[in-house]
């Protein structure tokens, strides 16, 4: 048992830190994000120069195998790479659909003259993907999936709607799963393409989330032409081609946590009064912050579990479902239980209450999505319980039945 | 980053769980339960003859020497397998208290005889929370007298460390004026017992600062005991598991019940916060890190809290039959319950854990 790196993975640390701090730009403030102040084109365009620069040192994929422009690198770098890059001021959210699914979708099932278009752009930032499953009737249940092609010629012609499609309104290209035949069951009568989201027909409306930010986008499409050369696996496999797209997910381990979010509420109960005293001699207000400790370091730990796997060349098991579930809970209880400390002024906005409480704030109004993105906590429950328990699956009308004669349809 | 055991220690941890399997059963833990022996004699002899149960005594003291990593694997699978044996208080509480405080005399006497099984020792360090005040036990500096706490295989044990005062006091029990009184005790498979001394020869354990030391042997067997506590809380989810692929109702499986499998799902999610914070507890233990007195009080509360969810949720779970004296649910139950606070209570450990976090944060 030894938490330190073996001396290829610190040699490889060294590298990165070098090359970061030379490149990079550090983060002041715990919640400080990339490119605040700047307008969404001058920061897409600081976005798209970072990932240039990170693309040309050979750090933007590198698990890839070096002949699609990769590094050829083991999963523990990878990790190692994200460890250290979390210090800094990157373009965190941008290019995680293009490098996480969309382009090793394309690298698995494209035609060799599609990979040598797409792969080498995206990899530079210089094209951006964004992921279009779910829609506003096929949430955590995808394979109900409506948006319909239809083929023309050597052309599909698609109609229908997609949902929560991050960056939708920035990027060029998008790997879409959509519904060719609606007398097959289900699942089985999915096919997925690459679709240009520039192209006419295409349109993109932001959506205005809870927290005020606007990171998702619904996106219509209306008669728009996609060639079938950029069909992605065969006609009705595309259920197929997007477990193969979850799959790339494997290796990453799941919900993560800021690891000084426990100081972070120390601090706050020191500047909180409870019967004029500080807020954090009362026992009640430090067995929650020992509570908090417990979930954040348990994810820490549950994580560095998953990272043995990975530096021994092996998955990370489904037993990992675990940290985003108790991660994004966490957040939110411990957010909560921080604007609790300050009593009726804790409802004022970090601007009239002060900075520090701007992190929790954030915190409260983000992990309701949290809980939700990537898998509600009801869904992962029933990863945990049918994949690591081996408790049986839920019970379904729709799988033998054709997508049409459904009532959802 | 190798943030788990070597394949020796799962090798020492495979065998222990074999032979467990086959001497701690069911039966054997309710010869116990049920007062007809004072202990699981054959695991005790088993855990003893195959080095386990001194994994981390060093050699030249008569143990295995195999470390502290090793020992959390076998508390793992004694939790697991709800061994009716003075594990923890012979090995984790007095031969550590005797190996940190004890002369090197104390150490060359004591702790051969209790590796090798021919003495149970047992231990009393002190806990914050008390319900009577404590009986007087007064040491002279060569003698003992008043009436100890009640003590863990007090009935059996040939040896007790005690705290009295400021001193942690070595007495042995075949001395003179030594009384037992066996209490009864709400998991009986860990039976408890009351020491009266009058003028009982005793002598001081020779290391200074006995709190200190008391300090450091509790948070060293809170993450011991975490092992137990993860083994057990395992058992009896996967027990419960497989009751409910078992059993039918409303013609189905009740385990395909989602109220059933998301409750499982929790458990499951809290016995795996226990077993990384119990392992990181091994670590900071195995490697005297700096760290242990907060990975041992985490350790500590996440595994009483697991155990005992996973022990009340599992009778819950088994429904109407997991409340019978025939099903094992109420072992668990019981075991939860006296790991959970033999050594201080959840309540008082997250006091503790807090202090920790609090004192690093200043």
């Amino acid at each position: 048992m030894d938490f330190r790196d073996t001396p290829e993975e610190a040699a490889f640390r060294a590298e990165v830190r070098a090359w970061l701090e030379a490149n990079g730009q550090k983060r002041t403030r715990p919640d400080e994000v990339f490119g605040e102040g700047l307008d969404d084109a001058a920061k897409l365009a600081a976005a798209k120069a970072w990932q240039a620069k990170k693309a040309a040192a050979g750090y933007a994929a590198i698990t890839w195998p070096k002949a699609a422009g990769g590094r050829g690198g083991t999963a523990m770098q990878q990790v190692i790479y994200q460890q250290e890059e979390a210090a800094y001021l990157v373009p965190g959210m941008i290019f995680e659909v293009s490098i996480g699914m969309g382009l090793p979708t394309v690298m698995t099932w494209a035609a060799p003259e599609l990979k040598a278009r797409f792969l080498r752009p995206g990899l530079a930032g210089e094209e951006i993907w964004c992921q279009l499953f779910s829609e506003p009737g096929a949430g955590s249940d995808t394979g109900g999936v409506r948006t319909r092609a239809v083929r023309d010629g050597d052309d599909w012609i698609i109609n229908g709607q997609k949902v929560w499609t991050s960056g939708a309104h920035f990027c060029d290209y998008g790997i879409l799963l959509t519904r060719s035949d609606w007398d097959k069951p289900k699942q089985e009568g999915l096919t997925m393409f690459i679709v240009d989201m520039k192209a006419p027909g295409v349109e993109v409306r932001p959506i205005h989330q809870m927290s005020g930010d606007a990171e998702f986008n619904e996106v219509f499409f209306t008669d728009v032409r996609i060639p079938d050369s950029y069909r992605l696996g065969p006609e009705c496999g595309g259920w197929k081609v997007m477990l193969s797209t979850l799959m790339q997910e494997r290796l990453s381990v799941g919900g993560n946590l800021p690891t000084d979010l426990h100081a972070h509420l120390i601090a706050l109960a020191q500047q909180c009064a409870w019967d004029e005293r500080p807020a954090i001699e009362d026992d009640r207000v430090r067995a929650r912050i020992a509570d908090a400790y417990l979930q954040q370091k348990g994810v820490e730990l549950v994580i560095a579990r998953g990272l043995t796997a990975i530096s021994k060349g092996k998955a990370p098991g489904p037993e990992m479902a675990i940290t985003k579930l108790v991660a994004a809970k966490t957040m939110q209880d411990i957010a909560a239980f921080a604007i609790e400390l300050a009593g009726p002024e804790g409802l004022l906005g970090f601007e009239a209450l002060g900075g520090d409480w701007r992190y929790m704030q954030r915190l409260w109004l983000g992990s309701p999505g949290a809980r939700i993105a990537g898998g509600t906590d009801e869904i992962l429950k029933n990863v945990i319980a049918e994949r690591v328990l081996g408790l049986p699956g839920e019970i379904r009308s729709d799988r033998k039945v054709p997508f049409r004669d459904l009532e959802s349809a | 980053m190798n943030f788990d055991f070597s394949d020796d220690q799962r090798l020492l941890q495979d065998a222990v769980r074999t032979m467990l399997a086959e001497t701690s059963t069911s039966q054997a833990v309710r010869e116990v339960l049920e007062g007809r022996a004072s202990h699981a004699e054959a695991v005790w002899h088993n855990l003893i003859e195959m080095g386990a149960a001194a994994a981390a005594i060093p050699e030249q003291y008569g143990g295995a020497g195999l470390g502290y990593l090793a020992l959390c694997l076998v508390a793992e699978e004694a939790g697991r397998h709800l061994a009716a044996v003075p594990l923890a208080s012979s090995f984790y509480l007095a031969a550590e208290a005797i190996q940190r405080a004890g002369s090197e005399a104390q150490k060359q006497h004591w702790l051969p005889k209790i590796a090798s099984g021919e003495v149970v020792a047992t231990a009393a360090l002190g806990s914050r929370e008390r319900y009577r005040p404590a009986a007087p036990l007064a040491f002279d500096g060569q003698t003992l007298t008043g009436a100890s706490p009640a003590l863990v295989d007090g009935g059996i044990a040939g040896l007790a460390v005690l705290r009295v005062g400021d001193d942690l006091v070595l007495v042995e029990l075949a001395g003179t004026g030594v009384s037992r009184n066996p209490l009864p005790s709400l998991d009986p498979t860990r039976p408890l017992a009351e020491l009266r001394f009058d003028r009982t020869p005793a002598e001081r354990l020779a290391g200074a600062n006995c709190a200190a030391v008391a300090s450091r042997v509790l948070d060293g067997a809170a993450v011991l005991l975490a092992f137990e506590q993860v083994g057990g809380a395992t058992c009896i989810l996967e027990a419960t598991r497989d009751y409910s692929l078992e059993r039918k109702a409303f013609g189905r499986q009740i385990g395909s019940f989602q109220a059933m499998k998301h409750k499982m799902a929790e458990i499951y999610t809290a016995i795996e916060l226990a077993r990384v914070h119990a392992y990181y507890g091994a670590w900071a233990l195995s490697s005297d890190a700096p760290e242990l007195p907060r990975a041992a009080a985490a350790a500590r509360v996440a595994a009483t809290r697991a155990y005992t969810v996973a022990a009340e949720e599992g009778i819950e779970l088994h429904g109407g039959i997991g409340f019978t004296w025939e099903m094992d649910c109420h072992l668990h139950y019981r075991r939860a319950r006296h790991l959970g606070q033999i050594i201080g209570s959840e309540h008082a450990w997250r006091a503790r854990l807090a202090d920790e976090l609090i004192k690093e944060a200043a």
